[in-house]
């Protein structure tokens, strides 16, 4: 049964390697909503006033990202990923993702990215910002950005979910989710994600968030359809 | 002096208090200690509760100079004299650890502050042996001058037992250091203006005391508090966490003290600006005796304004853009 089911996935790989068109070839698509019941923190607004330049940004005070929601209790920033079931196909992605520092703030707040995949960081900020990624699994390092100054490029080798901080601004605050896999999405805007192109197989979906934890669904692809998966984690107010 | 090298800090201080009975003393601890070693084979004594995990001293070398050090000559030092803090497993958690503030170095983690290398890389090992005979000022590691050469060595090679990216990852490369410019009254006046636009002050404080909007936040990457350096606290001798001399501050910020807020600056400064930076910050540390402090009372204490001699003559010209009008 397994090597069947391997056989298949090796000989639409190699299909469609030759005819280079994998989101035609893969029409499997998981997709749903994450949302969350119970009170989920009260998020604080920030006191930027020791960064006039940042805070001359926002209108009004930003409130911490800690907890982000929508509508009809959607549950924002979860990172929803394959977490068994594709091999890893070793393809890092190419194109490098951005995490820019903007109003003192991290956009994405989660970046989630493939391992060994480049990202640049970047600062449209008028002041300096330090980087400070906080791994443990993988390599820490610390740099300063200047305003002005070029993208700081850089990439992880392995899986890990790693907090990123800025020294200066304490209260910035953000996550970078390194994968092995390449099929993942965030839930943005009401809590939606959405997992395309993929292979016919068996999979666990996880879905994880920096509060609230990780929860996980298993889920059968057997061709050209859309399965729906849908989260929903316990929210707690501390 | 050797016989009382294997006990324990505990009695030590004991017989230094009584000292009649020391050399008494010490013969019956050391018969005692004798065939406690044999019974144990060298292991430390037990905790209350369950056995010690055991520990496999990989055969770990480190290159100083001409001398070869050995992780496994160094395993009765690194009991006796580091585990204390740095613990049995090198994990910071030595029975003073709770008391000490900064914490213990970890080298489970091989994150380490002092380093000749670029952030995110592994220290040289001469980085480490450095240190060791340094010590850190302002916290509780001495300054460890009683070790011969090939015990320091030694004990360099031991601390790489304890993470495994002393197997996979070499040393980094150490940064490229230019000679050391004079100093002199523009440079001094150049460093203030890099301090003030790389936003040093916003932790050292506009006077370097320590004292900047972001200092009272600062926690390392184990989430404890930690104060950014104070230039100008200690005389004439005060010293610097990863050295005393130009070149150490300029590795310093050069490379960045990993583990802690203070970030690397290599991408941002050039080679000779560094320079700039260094002369200036020896002028916050008001109650040293050294050349830029001179060169700062000939001008009666007064740092003039920067003024750019040469205002970006390769950026200026490339497109019509304005003076000013790009970033």
């Amino acid at each position: 049964m397994r090597t069947k089911q391997m056989l298949l996935a090796l000989l639409t790989v190699l299909v469609c390697s030759s005819l280079m068109c994998p989101s035609l070839m893969f029409a499997g698509t998981v997709s749903g909503k994450v949302t969350y019941t119970g009170t989920p923190a009260h998020q604080k607004p920030i006191d930027m006033s020791k960064e006039p330049s940042c805070a001359k940004e926002h209108a009004t005070p930003i409130v911490t990202e800690t907890v982000v929601t929508g509508a009809n209790n959607a549950l924002d920033n979860v990172v929803v990923y394959v977490s068994s079931g594709v091999p890893d196909d070793g393809q890092v992605p190419a194109q490098a993702v951005t995490y820019t520092q903007k109003g003192c703030q991290y956009i994405p707040h989660v970046l989630p990215m493939h391992v060994n995949q480049e990202f640049d960081i970047v600062n449209d900020d008028q002041t300096s910002h330090n980087i400070h990624p906080l791994p443990k699994v993988n390599t820490e390092w610390n740099k300063s950005q200047p305003p002005g100054t070029a993208p700081i490029k850089e990439k992880y080798d392995k899986p890990e979910f790693i907090e990123v901080k800025c020294n200066i601004h304490p209260w910035m605050h953000g996550w970078f989710v390194v994968l092995k896999t390449s099929h993942y999405d965030v839930s943005t805007g009401g809590g939606d994600f959405k997992l395309p192109n993929l292979p016919p197989g068996k999979y666990t979906i996880t879905a994880w968030h920096e509060k609230y934890g990780t929860q996980t669904a298993d889920v059968a692809i057997t061709g050209n359809e859309t399965k729906d998966v849908n989260f929903t984690f316990k929210a707690t107010a501390y | 002096m050797n016989s009382l090298k294997p006990m324990r800090c505990i009695r030590a201080i004991l017989f230094a208090t009584i000292p009649g009975s020391a050399i008494l003393g010490s013969a019956i601890v050391g018969l005692v200690f004798a065939a406690g070693l044999t019974a144990r084979a060298f292991a430390q004594e037990a905790p209350e509760v369950g056995p010690l995990r055991p520990l496999v001293v990989k055969p770990m070398e480190s290159h100083i100079g001409n001398i070869t050090g050995h992780a496994a000559d160094a395993k009765d030092d690194y009991r006796r004299y580091c585990a204390g803090c740095h613990g049995n497993y090198g994990d910071a958690n030595g029975e003073n650890a709770i008391w000490l503030d900064p914490k213990p170095r970890d080298f489970t983690i091989a994150t380490f502050k002092c380093r000749s290398t670029p952030t995110g890389t592994l220290p040289t090992d001469e980085d480490i042996y450095n240190a060791i005979g340094r010590g850190f000022v302002n916290s509780n590691m001495p300054i460890w001058n009683v070790f011969t050469k090939q015990e320091r060595a030694d004990l360099v090679a031991y601390i790489k037992i304890f993470s495994p990216r002393w197997e996979k990852e070499k040393a980094g490369d150490p940064i490229k250091i230019p000679a050391e410019p004079p100093v002199t009254l523009e440079s001094i006046s150049h460093g203030k203006a890099l301090f003030t636009k790389l936003e040093c002050w916003k932790c050292h404080g506009p006077a370097g005391q320590g004292d900047g909007p972001s200092a009272s936040t600062l926690t390392d990457s184990k989430d404890n508090p930690i104060r950014p350096y104070n230039f100008a606290a200690g005389g004439n001798d005060s010293r610097f966490k990863c050295g005393n001399t130009n070149q150490d501050i300029y590795k310093i910020f050069m490379t960045g003290v990993d583990g802690t807020p203070m970030p690397s600056f290599a991408d941002v400064i050039q080679p000779n600006d560094a320079w700039d930076l260094v002369h200036f910050l020896r002028t916050l540390q008001v109650n040293r005796h050294g050349k830029e402090n001179e060169v700062l009372m000939a001008a009666h204490g007064v740092i003039p304004p920067y003024v750019d001699k040469n205002p970006a003559p390769a950026a200026a010209p490339a497109d019509n853009k304005s003076p000013g009008g790009g970033q």
